[in-house]
């Protein structure tokens, strides 16, 4: 039997690290650089914005995160609608070629919950554009099938509010949603400590995104790096299969020849 | 002298004097805007960056020029 290493793939690449970082919320680039060194991460995720024409001396991201060693996966967030999503992505794509793309439609600007009609919508027209579209979305297991359907690259269901460190509130919805898709599935958002991300994995994700629990964590390059090693566990230990849990105690020493 | 009459056009939402006719190539090298980073939309159509020399600015245009911040 050939052994297959253990990777994440999304539509035709591979990715050694299952583990995806934000780049927002940082005290500056040089601290965010260090980070993503630290946990690994072969993606990360940038939003699109204004050039500052007033101000050229400010730094700029591709000069402290190179495009070319760690693929950029260029993000909606902050787009209310789908045509503000749509008009992000694919000034996205003019920057310098990018398909491979999160789309984050938000619908409620105190939970940042996502729009999914706005979501659904979009993630359909942008497919259809050639777009490989990674989706931001609820961790309702029939809208994940939809999304699915009109030809999603990986479901990114939230395991609670962006930037909460809730952890995943709803196990339950990530399993079934795991069980009805072969779909990457990468739990985004909502994380607050590494055993989170373990969490996720051992209920069978294919990765996580993690920002805030990085960025705002004490020592953010620490943290990074918990978090590179808590999904690297968590992976195996889902691979590994669990033992069967039982109420009582059962003993782990063998009774033959106790004195 | 002949008098040149600037023309007024929005560059990320503010207010900018160009001389008129003027390329988007020359707008974004004045501005020293680094071309390979970004992508420029004029009057919200996306703009092949490899056709900017060939177009002509006019007054009232709307210019978004966008690159990658940090983000979640």
């Amino acid at each position: 039997m050939v052994r297959v290493k253990d990777h994440l793939k999304i539509s035709n690449k591979i990715f050694n690290s299952r583990l995806i970082v934000g780049t927002g919320k940082y005290k500056n680039f040089t601290e965010c650089a260090k980070a993503i060194k630290a946990s690994g991460a072969q993606i990360v995720t940038v939003a699109v914005r204004r050039v500052n024409i007033f101000d050229k001396k400010k730094p700029l991201l591709m000069d402290y995160i190179d495009p070319k060693k760690i693929t950029y996966l260029p993000n909606t967030a902050g787009c209310f609608t789908s045509n503000e999503a749509l008009r992000t992505l694919r000034l996205a794509r003019e920057i310098g070629g990018w398909r491979l793309v999160k789309l984050e439609v938000l619908g409620d600007k105190k939970t940042l919950f996502p729009d999914m009609i706005e979501t659904l919508k979009s993630t359909e027209v942008l497919t259809k554009e050639g777009f490989k579209v990674m989706v931001y979305c609820s961790d309702d297991p029939l809208m994940a099938k939809r999304l699915e359907n009109v030809g999603a690259a990986a479901i990114m269901p939230l395991a609670a509010p962006i930037g909460s460190g809730l952890g995943i509130l709803n196990q339950t919805n990530i399993k079934i949603i795991r069980s009805k898709t072969k779909l990457p599935l990468i739990i985004d958002a909502g994380l607050g400590q590494a055993s989170d991300a373990s969490i996720a994995m051992e209920l069978g994700c294919d990765g996580v995104l993690i920002n805030t629990a990085i960025a705002k964590a004490n020592n953010p390059i620490k943290m990074a790096e918990a978090m590179k090693f808590a999904v690297i566990a968590g992976r195996k230990s889902f691979l590994s299969g669990r033992i069967k849990k039982y109420i009582y105690g059962k003993a782990s020493s063998p009774k033959k020849g106790v004195i | 002298m002949k008098k040149i009459n600037k023309v007024k056009i929005k560059i990320n939402g503010k207010n900018r004097l160009i001389d008129p006719k003027m390329s988007l190539k020359t707008l974004l090298s004045l501005e020293k805007v680094p071309i390979e980073k970004v992508a420029v939309e004029l009057n919200q159509n996306i703009i092949d960056k490899k056709k900017i020399n060939q177009i002509k600015l006019k007054a009232k245009d709307k210019l978004e020029i966008v690159h990658f911040i940090g983000g979640g």
